[in-house]
């Protein structure tokens, strides 16, 4: 570990960590890009393909998102864009979880579908992108259904859980299982030039009430599929949302329900109130360590 | 009572974005939905004067009806 430190303290410009170092440090020492990304942000150490964060994200900040643990359930249009995003971000580990392989109408907008890649399962070719990318980051693929019964094995260990799917029941399971397991979610839902994004925290029930009106089927989408856009603007929003609860900064979309017209280029907050006690997460723990030093 | 009723994303396609109506008071947001051919399975969100409402909920002279559609795609 020290040999290693010293390596990377001697290869680093202005605490600035180049890849090619990374790269030697890998191969040298048989460590993984994970290991050595580790090593460098404890020692304050920033891996030089994160530079243009450095003055809105700090090294400290950037080791809590390397050890955060992000659940993207779906990987077609919205979490191709989500999974390309959470991985350049810097998260360390990326659950994905979808049952499907590419097909000729996904290329209009799922960012992982190219003609190579038809026919492949989406979470095998998520895996591909990613470490292709950064492969600091560890996406572990997970070819299945999300549904209440595999619901929480799915989750165990995840800090917060981004909802890319495209079935308005399963969502409803995802919540329910978010719930009962204290995790954060970021809801997105899109439908031709529209879509939406809201936060919800654990004792939250904002996606409940923002279905409560549906009994079964899908929405707009249904008639209207979706278009290159909408998935990248709503996966974006969601990707904030996940940035921010990890590092407990900013104001969240919380309570409240961000709803996007690209048509008219229109967006409209709609207000859910709270129905259960308030639980902070994750600021209150942050804020208590920072209080304590 | 005159109302405000409001639609959203592709609710206004064929129909309007914003329109005053004249009505019997107490007229419930189901009967305007209706009216404007618009099936329960569609609506997303029901707000009356930027409060969620139930189709069933009965309008004043005065009030802003908001209908939203569902949207559940990824």
């Amino acid at each position: 570990m020290l040999n290693v430190l010293e390596y990377l303290q001697k290869c680093s410009v202005d605490g600035l960590l180049p890849w090619s170092a990374q790269l030697e440090a890998v191969e040298r020492l048989s460590l993984s890009h994970a290991a050595v990304e580790e090593i460098a942000l404890v020692s304050g150490l920033l891996p030089a393909r994160y530079q243009r964060n450095r003055n809105m994200i700090s090294v400290a900040e950037q080791l809590q998102l390397f050890r955060s643990r992000i659940a993207v359930i779906g990987c077609g249009g919205l979490g191709g864009y989500i999974i390309e995003e959470l991985a350049r971000l810097g998260i360390g580990q990326i659950v994905a979880v979808d049952p499907d392989k590419f097909e000729e109408h996904n290329l209009n907008r799922q960012l992982f579908s190219t003609i190579g890649n038809l026919g492949r399962a989406k979470v095998a070719a998520a895996l591909d992108r990613v470490n292709e990318v950064n492969p600091a980051v560890k996406l572990i693929p997970v070819r299945t259904f999300f549904r209440a019964a595999n619901g929480r094995e799915l989750l165990q260990g995840v800090t917060v859980a981004v909802d890319a799917l495209d079935s308005i029941a399963c969502r409803l399971e995802l919540a329910e299982t978010c719930a009962g397991m204290d995790i954060p979610m970021v809801h997105g839902a899109i439908g031709g030039w529209y879509g939406h994004v809201a936060t919800q925290l654990p004792g939250d029930t904002t996606v409940q009430s923002i279905y409560r009106n549906w009994v079964q089927g899908k929405g707009i989408e249904k008639d209207l599929g979706n278009p290159a856009f909408t998935p990248a603007v709503v996966a974006g929003l969601q990707v904030a949302e996940v940035c921010k609860l990890v590092l407990g900064r900013g104001e969240l979309l919380r309570r409240r329900k961000l709803s996007i017209d690209l048509l008219d280029m229109e967006m409209h907050e709609i207000p859910y109130h709270a129905s259960a006690e308030v639980i902070h997460f994750p600021t209150r723990e942050i804020e208590q360590e920072r209080a304590a030093g | 009572m005159q109302v405000t009723v409001k639609l959203f994303a592709t609710f206004r396609n064929g129909r309007f974005k914003v329109t005053s109506q004249e009505l019997t008071e107490g007229t419930a947001c189901r009967t305007i939905m209706l009216g404007l051919e618009l099936t329960e399975e569609q609506i997303g969100v029901v707000l009356v004067n930027g409060r969620h409402a139930a189709l069933d909920q009965g309008l004043h002279e005065g009030d802003t009806l908001a209908l939203f559609p569902l949207v559940g795609g990824g």
